[in-house]
């Protein structure tokens, strides 16, 4: 006898690949924006990235034994990899791409059973493995050179760049804001000094500075972030309590010690903290259940995010601060619960009483 | 107030109504079937027995099933006929298992027994208020067929306070509440003031999702200087559902594990209203419903009032058929609803609406893996983590599925709603929370059959031990027995020593 | 030095009896194990295991001598159970997924010898010489003694029929993907 159908016979309009479909539009002013600053290396860059997560995602779900279009048409793997290629320095070589995606996608995703089931951040995970095995790859920033500039790469100097010899030699270099002040300070140059000239709000609401490929303009960030805010897609805990992790504890020791600290503004517009607001720790699979636990989360991101900023070894720490709370997600959820109706915090049942 | 309501609530979804379907359709009644399919088990608890004998003739309105043990309803002949058959039929269950149901041959008259009505209902005593709603065969006409009178015995003695009257009818397309309200408010009011008197409940409150104004409005005409407060509550689903309603209305939540009454409160559905009106102004037992009969696949969506027993078909056919193939039929809500996978499954008590739907209407893709978006925590209305539990059910661990308040899930469907992955999260409950009483049934089993080891353990031993105590007596006997006769033989030896040595 | 000595044999004579106050309050009579095994085998006492009914056989799985799929009218469930239990690995290969049943006895070959009615370790049957035996369903654990003792192999195990009151969903497939 065939099992009828379980109720409820009727489903949202809503699939896993609306989902991640909306989260790309979301994407698209950024990625545009990155684009026309840093033109055609940019592109291939961002090209290359997506093409190797989905041939690398198709490929370990044949190895399952499953249809590899499902798996591919869903979106993740894409997604993955466009986050990732947003976070990348725009010059950076194809393999830097490959490899990056290679890992996110195989060792970070479906080794650990696919979509859903991955406890860290594959974009992150991913870009910190970039980090520690190729620290000069990825760091080397470029100054942006609008696709419409004079001395812009063409089209066969963009493919040069990502798939040939590279940016030829550091003619365009840059630093970040982020780099420049901790190098500056490691040298015994309080910022003080070192910061004027280098930071302009303005420059950096509209990303007009060294920087990842989609990671700099702010505000074609925020846009698109408010726009998956507003259609529900996205929680807006993770978002607020990450900018407030880094704001408050920026705020009060900027306000101690000028020459030691970076203000509120550069810590908000600078590296890839608006786009891991946004993005990032809003991604379901590596985040908690609840509101208040993605409050936590992102508070705890946020927090050691400006700890490692200002103290750690590394000028940019949100990377690093996503994987360590990704790995506290399950603790999180085991203690940040809600209420159940009709029971107490603790789990009791409500006592009964008359009237 | 209704934004008060809202902030106190969580969770819920906003599935698309599609009440326009058939809310402007006033309740017109189906013609009468040929036969008519009265179950007997159509209500929570266990089944009537069958009143009647095949062959009898039967007249609307007279007793063909009684109730049977505490929790049960009787079962009245929805139209005068002769049975022609008692045995199992086709019902409206997920198990597809017949039940006990009789066969009545309609005679076309429709003719009512003769009803001896009380001459003002009000002044009955509610005791004797409970009794007429028992003998009525009425249940809770929202889609659960608790006994009613059940409800209202248990609450009498319990010192409620508040009744709620639901008139929230959340679910998508059904109507039938909405028009029994806007068609037939005084009657219902009236039904009201009939249950308010059952249980002495000081307060009544009628809640009315606020996506039915016509209906808000004939209510509040209709209540206007009874004491009964008619409030609109938000639409939402699932509004129409207990706890949410009375948390809605008065701020108040069920203690988990408990009752409404726990919290001086009874909760009744404006249909039930109706049905008590009918029993106790008129003497009519429940023998017939308010259906919506409505969605995509259907000619001409309708409000009937269909007897207790009309085949499905008969009433789809009433609404001019199908458009169209329909994906799939359901009785009740497309929340909660069944499917019906038999068209000639017959109306019961707690059969809401009929609904053909269409692919487009269901929209259930194949179940793609979670990818832990939490939307289902958000939907939730009690506060669970649906894709915790159901991760849990799946991976055979049902024990961590209860600790995380798997019997306080309603089954309201929300999360099945609204997952983005289509993950049937709710069938997951179903599955877990049924191989759970399975297993409580059968520990139960266990229990009683090892209580009977033991006792015929101990009988075993008894009789061992009694035939040994026999066997030891019988050979203690004989050895007495013995012991006489060699004492005498001895005697009678030395006697002739005697004499010899004299 | 005579500070050492004190504060030494202190701590000792404090630990000591602190131990030995542990050990009478916090005592452990017999080994529960036996006692909380026993609690999950059936109890019907029916000798199928090997074991002198259920306490011997909680006693060897107690001991490791037995092995945790002893039990066949326990089924799945007590093997799973068991095995968690008594933390090792269930081999759940040799174990029929049963389904629960109970004994019907076919009255046209039952000759109404009572063989079965003395064999029943629960009283599940009931009737007397020379009349026809019927099985108590609520009674009945499907342990096959009876079935063993008919002479005329008038009784069969049937699994209970499914009644609407016991009937529930069953678990959904797994998402395809």
């Amino acid at each position: 006898m065939n099992m009828p159908a379980h109720s409820p016979h009727a489903h949202a309009p809503v699939s896993v690949g609306k989902v991640m479909a909306t989260v790309m539009v979301a994407l698209i002013p950024a990625t545009l924006y990155g684009f026309w600053l840093y033109g055609w290396p940019a592109v291939f860059l961002w090209a290359t990235t997506i093409l190797s997560a989905l041939l690398g995602e198709a490929l370990m779900v044949r190895l399952q034994g499953r249809a590899a279009g499902r798996a591919v048409m869903d979106g993740s793997a894409a997604l993955t990899a466009w986050l990732l290629a947003l976070s990348l320095p725009p010059f950076a070589p194809w393999w830097i791409a490959v490899v990056g995606a290679l890992f996110a996608v195989v060792v970070v995703k479906q080794v650990f059973g696919g979509l859903g089931q991955n406890v860290f951040n594959p974009a992150m995970a991913a870009r910190v493995m970039l980090l520690i095995s190729f620290p000069l790859e990825m760091t080397q920033w470029t100054a942006p050179i609008p696709l419409t500039a004079e001395h812009a790469p063409g089209f066969m100097a963009g493919l040069a760049i990502t798939f040939g010899a590279g940016a030829g030699g550091d003619a365009m270099a840059s630093a970040t804001l982020l780099g420049h002040a901790k190098t500056e300070l490691s040298r015994g140059i309080d910022l003080l000094h070192s910061l004027p000239g280098q930071f302009q709000s303005t420059d950096a609401v509209w990303g007009y500075r060294a920087g990842s490929l989609g990671e700099s303009a702010a505000v074609f960030i925020l846009i698109g972030g408010l726009y998956l805010i507003a259609r529900r897609v996205i929680p807006w805990q993770a978002p607020l309590a990450l900018l407030l992790g880094v704001a408050l504890p920026a705020l009060i020791a900027h306000a101690i010690d000028p020459a030691r600290f970076l203000g509120v503004l550069p810590h908000l517009l600078s590296g890839g903290l608006m786009l891991a607001a946004f993005f990032i720790v809003t991604d379901p699979v590596t985040s908690p259940n609840t509101g208040a636990g993605q409050f936590v989360f992102g508070l705890g991101c946020g927090l050691l995010t400006w700890v490692i900023r200002s103290f750690g070894g590394y000028p940019e720490g949100i990377a690093f601060a996503v994987l360590l709370m990704n790995a506290a997600t399950p603790v999180i959820d085991r203690y940040v619960k809600p209420r159940i109706y009709g029971r107490t915090r603790q789990g009791a049942p409500l006592p009964a009483k008359e009237g | 107030m209704n934004l008060l309501a809202r902030l106190r609530l969580r969770g819920g979804v906003h599935p698309d109504g599609r009440k326009e379907l058939s809310a402007e359709a006033p309740i017109c009644a189906l013609p009468l079937p040929e036969r008519l399919y009265v179950s007997l088990q159509q209500h929570i608890g266990a089944p009537a027995n069958p009143a009647v004998a095949v062959g009898d003739h039967v007249r609307k309105g007279q007793l063909i099933g009684t109730r049977v043990g505490m929790v049960s309803a009787p079962v009245h002949a929805p139209t005068s006929g002769r049975v022609i058959a008692i045995g199992d039929y086709a019902a409206p269950h997920p198990s597809g298992l017949p039940v006990p149901t009789i066969t009545i041959e309609s005679d076309g008259d429709d003719r009512w027994l003769d009803f001896e009505t009380p001459a003002d209902p009000m002044a009955l005593a509610p005791e004797d208020i409970a009794a007429r709603v028992d003998a009525a065969g009425i249940v809770g006409l929202g889609g659960a067929a608790f006994p009613s009178a059940v409800k209202l015995n248990l609450s009498r003695g319990s010192g409620v306070t508040t009744l709620i009257m639901n008139g929230g009818e959340c679910e998508p397309f059904l109507t039938c509440d909405d028009r029994l309200m806007r068609d037939r408010a005084g009657e219902v009011v009236a039904g009201i003031l009939l249950i308010q008197r059952a249980v002495g409940a000081p307060v009544v409150l009628v809640g009315i999702e606020d996506n039915k104004p016509e209906a808000i409005a004939a209510m509040r005409a209709a209540a206007a200087g009874t004491g009964v407060e008619v409030r609109a509550i938000p639409s939402m689903y699932p509004m129409g559902s207990e706890k949410q309603l009375i948390q809605a209305l008065i701020g108040k939540e069920v203690p988990a594990g408990g009752r409404a009454a726990d919290i001086g409160v009874l909760v009744h559905n404006v249909g039930t209203a109706f049905a008590v009106h009918q029993a106790l102004s008129l003497g009519r037992p429940l023998v017939s419903r308010i259906v919506t009969v409505s969605g995509g696949a259907i000619g001409v969506p309708r409000n009937l009032e269909a007897p207790i027993g009309a085949p499905a078909e008969a009433l789809f056919d009433y609404c001019g058929g199908f458009l169209d193939t329909p994906a799939r039929l359901v009785m009740g809500g497309p929340m909660m609803g069944q499917e019906l996978t038999d068209p000639r499954v017959p109306l019961i008590k707690g059969t809401s609406g009929l609904l053909a739907l269409t692919h487009k209407e269901i929209g259930q893709p194949s179940p793609a893996p979670c990818i832990r978006c939490s939307t289902c925590v958000r939907a939730c209305p009690i506060g669970l983590l649906p894709l915790e539990m159901a991760a849990r059910i799946r991976a055979g661990d049902l024990a961590a599925a209860v600790d995380l308040g798997l019997k306080d899930c309603i089954a309201c469907g929300s999360c099945s709603y609204a997952c983005p992955a289509h993950i049937p999260l709710v069938h997951y409950f179903n599955y877990a929370k049924g191989d759970l009483a399975a297993k409580e049934r059968a520990k139960l089993k266990q229990e009683a059959t090892r209580k009977l080891a033991d006792a015929r353990n101990e009988r075993m031993e008894r009789i061992a031990r009694e035939r040994e105590e026999a066997a030891r007596q019988r050979a203690a006997r004989k050895a007495a027995q013995d012991a006489a006769k060699k004492a005498a033989a001895e005697a009678a030896k030395a006697g002739t020593q005697e004499t010899e040595t004299a | 030095m005579i500070a050492a000595i004190a504060s030494l044999t202190a701590l000792g004579l404090a630990l000591g009896l602190g131990l030995g106050f542990a050990a009478r309050k916090l005592k452990v009579e017999g080994n529960p194990l036996v006692a909380e095994i026993e609690a999950l085998l059936p109890g019907s006492q029916c000798g199928q295991c090997g074991y002198p009914g259920c306490t011997g056989a909680a006693q060897a799985l107690a001991d490791g001598g037995a092995p945790v799929t002893l039990c066949p009218p326990g089924g799945r469930d007590l093997v799973i159970q068991l095995a968690a239990k008594l933390g090792v690995e269930a081999d759940l290969s040799g174990v029929k997924d049963s389904v629960p049943s109970i004994a019907e006895v076919r009255e046209e070959l039952c000759i109404g010898c009572t063989r079965c009615y003395k064999v029943c370790p629960t009283d599940a049957i009931l009737g007397s010489a020379k009349h026809i035996h019927s099985v108590f369903r609520e009674a009945c654990t499907a342990c096959g003694k009876c079935v063993d003792a008919c002479p005329t192999e008038a009784i069969l195990m049937r699994p209970i029929p499914v009644t609407m009151q016991t009937w529930y969903w069953g678990k959904p497939a797994l998402e395809a993907a």
